[in-house]
């Protein structure tokens, strides 16, 4: 089991749930997130002072997936949420990290079964 | 004092109270708006509606009132069709009875010129979330200043529409002279602009309408509030007198058809949508007080309510029509001000006693062609020039940060996936 994190462009997450849907990854979890990496900060203004945004919005994912799934969710991900632009900045990054365990709190099943 | 005084006391102050009534409308659009449209884009649709205000007022004062009511001393240039551009000002007596016996010059100035800036607001709901803000207020300046007091000199200026056929076209407080002509410019913007990313997709072969939901229901419906108060000083306000028996019928034919409008809107998307939606009902009401705008002082009281109730079910059958037919058109602007002020226009000449219903097609005909050409030739003219929508990347990133650089929602956190 493995727990797949990404940080993803928030405009790219209708393209990236489309190819996961499309390799029978159903389940998410969506969340709001701030971020700083390769992409340049932009610049707002506000009452004639100029702000520096150095954190960006992204979007969080969170995928737990069992063995067989690692490897389509990341092609999934990649798919979806790589924009082809160069120098408008990072499209996110993914983690994959080992998971421990997995609990449905409805009916107690644990691990792979949970997962699915 | 005299009795003339006093009455002239009266009506002037009352004149005056609309004009501020008139002026909380602009309140109210700026709220519906923000509520109906998405967080990214609250700076900027906030920025129109302030824009706006000003635009219509200083044109109005620069060409428009001049325009659109001929005098002695500013008379018509083609008569009955053009009047003559020069700046307002009183020739004699501005600031007397003199000028009508019941108010100022300046009052009705004030009065007519808030008129105008409701005019030009209407397009900006219809075309918020894509365009750019430089050329919209460029649009809204030329439409106002131009051509919002040009047809309405037809007939409130007492042009051409104002006699003709004998008992000419009656438009009381504007479903035609002004809703619909702001209804007319929304939608040849939205023809140009094209609807918003992702709101129509294509799925093997098929185009999936994909409902973009507003940010704030509160706010829309603080808005509706606000511009149904407003209503009392646009529709009581332009008896143009405080007339008991006239001020006092308008009164109750607007609430009451503004309440058929929520009835008739309720019933429908109930049935329609099997579950009762807010902004329907929230577009129902102001369905009704358009739709009511045009017969409010000639329309029995009994009549003006069927009047709402059928712009509350022709509104949510406009809103989903038109949706499907491929026009974006994120508040309703349409299927409110252009849809229900064309009924209210026409239903004038069904209850209203002694209309003629050929004038009020006529009306709604020679208003609606000039306005669509118009708004369609500017629209148009500035695509080609200096375009009117904004790039992808600056629609996704939302227009607050690409065209404002500043956010509605600052510290706060929200979605902007869509």
């Amino acid at each position: 089991m493995h727990l797949i994190i990404a940080y993803i462009r928030p405009e790219r997450l209708n393209d990236v749930k489309q190819a996961l849907v499309q390799r029978q990854i159903l389940k998410i979890s969506v969340t709001n997130a701030l971020g700083c990496g390769d992409e340049q900060s932009y610049h707002e203004k506000y009452r004639g002072a100029d702000v520096e945004v150095d954190l960006t919005p992204r979007v969080r994912l969170e995928i737990a997936v069992n063995e067989a799934y690692v490897a389509k969710t990341i092609e999934g991900i990649v798919e979806g949420g790589r924009t082809g632009e160069d120098g408008r900045g990072s499209d996110g990054k993914i983690f994959v990290l080992a998971l421990e365990d997995c609990v449905r709190i409805s009916t107690g099943a644990r691990g792979d079964d949970a997962i699915g | 004092m005299t009795p003339d005084d006093v009455a002239y006391l009266v009506h002037n102050l009352w004149i005056l109270v609309a004009a501020a009534l008139v002026f909380v409308m602009h309140l109210g659009f700026a709220t519906l708006e923000a509520g109906l449209t998405r967080a990214k884009n609250t700076v900027n649709i906030l920025f129109k509606n302030v824009g706006i205000v000003a635009i219509g007022l200083l044109t109005y004062a620069v060409v428009g009132f001049n325009l659109m009511y001929p005098t002695d001393a500013h008379p018509w240039i083609v008569d009955g069709v053009l009047g003559s551009f020069a700046p307002a000002g009183p020739a004699e007596g501005g600031q007397s009875i003199a000028y009508n016996g019941k108010y100022t010059y300046w009052t009705d100035f004030i009065f007519q010129g808030l008129f105008a800036a409701t005019a030009a607001t209407i397009v900006s709901g219809a075309v918020a979330e894509r365009v750019k803000i430089g050329p919209f207020l460029v649009f809204s300046a030329i439409y106002v200043a131009i051509v919002y007091p040009i047809v309405g000199s037809w007939k409130w200026g007492t042009g051409w529409l104002d006699s003709f056929r004998g008992v000419g076209f009656y438009d009381f407080a504007g479903s035609t002279l002004v809703h619909s002509v702001g209804g007319w410019g929304a939608l040849a913007g939205v023809i140009v602009l094209g609807p918003r990313l992702g709101k129509y997709v294509k799925t093997n072969g098929s185009t999936l309408i994909r409902p973009i939901m507003g940010h704030s229901m509160p706010h829309a419906t603080i808005g509706m509030f606000l511009l149904w108060f407003g209503w009392y000083g646009f529709n009581g306000g332009s008896v143009l007198s405080a007339d008991p028996a006239s001020v006092s019928l308008v009164f109750v034919t607007t609430s009451l058809a503004a309440a058929a409008g929520i009835a008739g809107a309720m019933a429908t998307s109930w049935l329609v949508q099997k579950q009762p939606d807010l902004t329907m009902v929230l577009n129902g009401a102001l369905a009704g007080l358009v739709g009511i705008t045009a017969g409010a002082d000639v329309i029995p009281v009994w009549s003006a309510v069927l009047v709402g109730l059928v712009a509350g079910v022709l509104v949510v059958l406009a809103v989903v029509t038109i949706d499907r037919a491929g026009l974006d058109d994120p508040v309703g602007a349409i299927s409110v001000h252009l849809v229900c002020g064309v009924w209210g226009t026409l239903a004038v000449g069904i209850f209203a006693p002694g209309k003629d219903f050929v004038a009020q097609l006529v009306g709604v005909g020679s208003i609606g062609a000039t306005c669509f050409a118009s708004a369609l030739a500017i629209f148009v003219v500035l695509r080609m020039t200096v375009g009117v929508r904004v790039s992808r990347e600056d629609e996704l990133a939302g227009l607050d940060r690409s065209e404002h650089g500043m956010e509605a929602y600052a510290g706060f956190q929200f979605f902007r996936t869509q």
